[in-house]
């Protein structure tokens, strides 16, 4: 069966998101959401972090959700599908839930939720090695309560709290690497996604599942809002953070890196840069510095996941 | 009443561990701090040695602790968990939560001084800062009761008019870590006690699909929040229903408020927790001295057994009342209820602050209380 035919199919008739929900025209988030959850075809129970996507699908007493859904705070949605697996396993040993027809536990969450707040139970959720997916819809600022930084916004971005002003050119840090943290973790699946390559996220979501343990996605998704940028370039802008190789898809399987797309020529940051109001002030000439960083540091990140994932080619030659 | 009866040496943790495996619970995620750290201990040794069939999960906070119990309760699993102190504090945030959305967690908490300064021993800071959350709040006066009021906790908490958090208090180490002879009801009897678990829309039910956990705005926030308040109502009458099926069962009758020497007393003290016992042997002093004096013990914090207090007070002209926890700037949050309670009663209604980082409160300090010759902090040493 084709891969669309599959997503078709794993829907039963009924999306696991249902329209009517109150996210944004062009954002990534139920993008991301119909596609992890229509690639698996196992029942699915849902936790949600505090965040865009929660606050938009289940303003009581509606839901959008068609799946059972559970959301408790911010910082712990981690913690919560732990229990919940846990509950799970408990039931199922004496007898109280089939067994025959397994649970996916996913949880979603934004980059707030995960590089920061979420981090710590993220980390203890990861060691412990429930069985569950814990996907970061990653875009890069709190948008929620109004485009703050997190620890994924960008070098250079503006945001509300890292304005950029006559003193300042955004946010002066670098972000932090979310995948490779996961990675650290030593878990048997953790990949790298963006919502405008739906194909690649949804093998990778069949694969997590499969992996047996847990399994980390951080997924890069847009805000027309927070990047500032026209809702019906939703996927041009993502296109262009992989073309540019700034948000490169690979996956990490049993601590194999593996890129999964390789982009066809080198496309300058710039023409990222350029679509997007939060880095506007970039084009100022004091600011030309900041971009050659920014651009510096993303070849340089290209350049030692290649290096990585060549090396781990070779060793699975060699042995 | 049950016919085999044996009473053990063990401290109230050991005792509430006991309770634990006796009640099989399907997960308890736990996070360890001093004084809680023998309950989980010992409960994870029953574990290990094949006792109960839980799944433990070792949460890397409290915060996680919590958090995880809301998911287990919710998706249809007996959860219980335990902690004192910062850890109590850390969860906070997740009580109220766990109150919200209704979900039927046990917890023995070793109630503990707040930092700072960092200080291991009992007050009851704590249980104070859940106060408001939603979650009922037990205190128990030694180890027989922290073990009688553990296994009734899954009963009130999982009352169908009731499903909230039941936080069941010990003194941390004067009741956690001092052993006493306590009587266990037999396993099979704890069992039959409290019954299956059963909430009224498991999340792992996917025949239903529901959505939990959900944002509420000004139009509905009110309603949803004022359930709390109207199942805490019911859970006063949970809880004396629940205590009178346990005394038939154990002989021992733990209502949320114990009246001791009441009747005519013309003096009455308000406390909660282990600093009742020693009340109670000032009273019998006091009252072999032909004194009128008498002990309001308040045994569940939340709900407050407000009429309870208002009728055993009706016939005093003093009351003083204990609080192990401090309100710098305010009025003692047991001393203020009271003192409402009681507004419009004959009865002049006085607070304390005692105790705090674990200070014991002497039976000299209580007799001083009795005869309004205390001042506001009690036992606290002069600043010169
Ligand atoms: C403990 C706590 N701190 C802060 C908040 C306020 N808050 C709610 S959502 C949010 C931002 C969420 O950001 P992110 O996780 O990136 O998700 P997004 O909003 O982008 O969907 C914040 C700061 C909160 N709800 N809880």
């Amino acid at each position: 069966m084709s891969r669309l035919k599959t997503l078709v199919a794993n829907e039963r008739g009924t999306p696991p998101l249902a329209g009517g929900h109150a996210l944004c025209q062009g954002c990534g988030i139920p993008v991301v959401v119909r596609t992890v959850l229509d690639s698996i075809a196992t029942p699915k129970v849902v936790v949600g972090a505090t965040g865009c996507l929660e606050v938009a699908t289940t303003r009581f007493p509606g839901t959008a959700w068609n799946v059972p859904w559970m959301h408790v705070a911010f910082e712990n949605a981690a913690a919560v599908a732990s229990g919940i697996e846990a509950a799970y396993r408990a039931l199922a040993r004496r007898g109280a839930l089939p067994q025959d027809d397994p649970i996916t536990f996913v949880v979603f969450a934004g980059d707030g939720g995960t590089y920061d707040i979420g981090l710590q139970a993220l980390s203890g959720a990861l060691e412990r090695g429930h069985r569950f997916l814990f996907v970061c819809y990653d875009n890069q600022a709190y948008m929620n309560t109004g485009i703050q930084r997190s620890g994924a916004t960008p070098l250079g971005a503006s945001t509300t709290t890292t304005p950029a002003g006559l003193e300042s050119l955004g946010k002066m840090q670098r972000r932090k690497d979310m995948t490779a943290i996961a990675a650290a973790h030593r878990i048997p699946f953790v990949g790298q996604a963006a919502a405008s390559h739906w194909y690649d996220l949804s093998r990778k979501v069949e694969q997590a599942v499969a992996a047996g343990g847990p399994a980390f996605l951080n997924v890069l998704s847009d805000c027309p809002l927070g990047w500032g940028h026209e809702p019906k370039l939703f996927k041009s802008v993502l296109d262009l953070a992989v073309e540019t190789r700034l948000w490169p898809l690979y996956e990490v399987v049993d601590g194999s890196y593996r890129i999964t797309y390789l982009p066809k020529r080198r496309v300058p940051v710039t023409e990222w840069l350029a679509l997007q109001a939060r880095f506007t002030h970039l084009q100022r000439p004091d600011a030309e510095k900041i971009v050659a960083e920014i651009q510096r540091r993303v070849d340089e990140d290209w350049d030692r996941l290649l290096r990585r994932a060549s090396s781990d080619a070779a060793a699975t030659e060699v042995s | 009443m049950a016919s085999v009866r044996t009473a053990r040496l063990l401290t109230g943790s050991e005792a509430v561990a006991n309770a634990m495996r006796q009640i099989d619970p399907d997960v308890v995620p736990i996070y360890p701090i001093t004084p809680q750290t023998p309950i989980i201990e010992r409960f994870t040794r029953f574990v290990a040695d094949g006792e109960t069939s839980t799944e433990i999960v070792n949460v890397e906070s409290e915060h996680s602790a919590m958090s995880a119990a809301v998911g287990s309760a919710l998706a249809g699993a007996r959860t219980m968990t335990a902690t004192s102190s910062q850890g109590l504090a850390l969860m906070v945030e997740v009580i109220y939560i766990a109150a919200g959305m209704r979900a039927p967690i046990v917890m023995a908490v070793g109630n503990r001084a707040l930092s700072a300064p960092i200080n291991i021993h009992g007050d009851h800071s704590d249980g104070y800062l859940a106060r408001d959350s939603g979650a009922i709040q037990l205190f128990a006066e030694n180890a027989q009761e922290a073990y009688d009021l553990m296994v009734m906790a899954p009963r009130i908490a999982e009352h169908p008019d009731v499903l909230l958090p039941v936080l069941v208090g010990q003194d941390g180490f004067t009741i956690t870590h001092s052993a006493e002879p306590v009587e266990l009801l037999p396993d099979e009897a704890v069992r039959a006690f409290v019954g299956e678990y059963r909430i009224p829309a498991p999340l792992l039910d996917l025949s239903a699909p529901r959505s939990q956990g959900m944002f509420a705005m000004p139009d509905y926030y009110f309603e949803l929040r004022h359930q709390i308040a109207a199942a805490m109502e019911r859970a006063r009458e949970v809880i004396e229903e629940v205590a009178a099926e346990y005394e038939e069962l154990s002989g021992r009758r733990l209502s949320a408020l114990e009246e001791y020497r009441l009747e005519d007393a013309e003096r009455a003290l308000v406390c909660m927790g282990s600093t009742a016992g020693t009340v109670k042997d000032v009273v019998d002093e006091l009252r072999a001295e032909g004194e009128r004096v008498g002990l309001l013990e308040v045994r569940s914090f939340r709900p407050l057994p407000i009429e309870r207090i208002r009728a055993a007070c009706s016939g005093c002209s003093e009351v003083a009342v204990l609080d192990r926890a401090d309100t710098p700037g305010g009025v003692g949050a047991l001393h203020a209820e009271c003192a409402a309670i009681l507004c419009g009663s004959r009865a002049r209604v006085r607070g304390h602050v005692y105790g705090l980082g674990g200070r014991d409160l002497s039976p000299a300090e209580i007799r001083a209380v009795f005869a309004g010759a205390a001042p506001r902090y009690v036992g606290l040493r002069s600043a010169s």
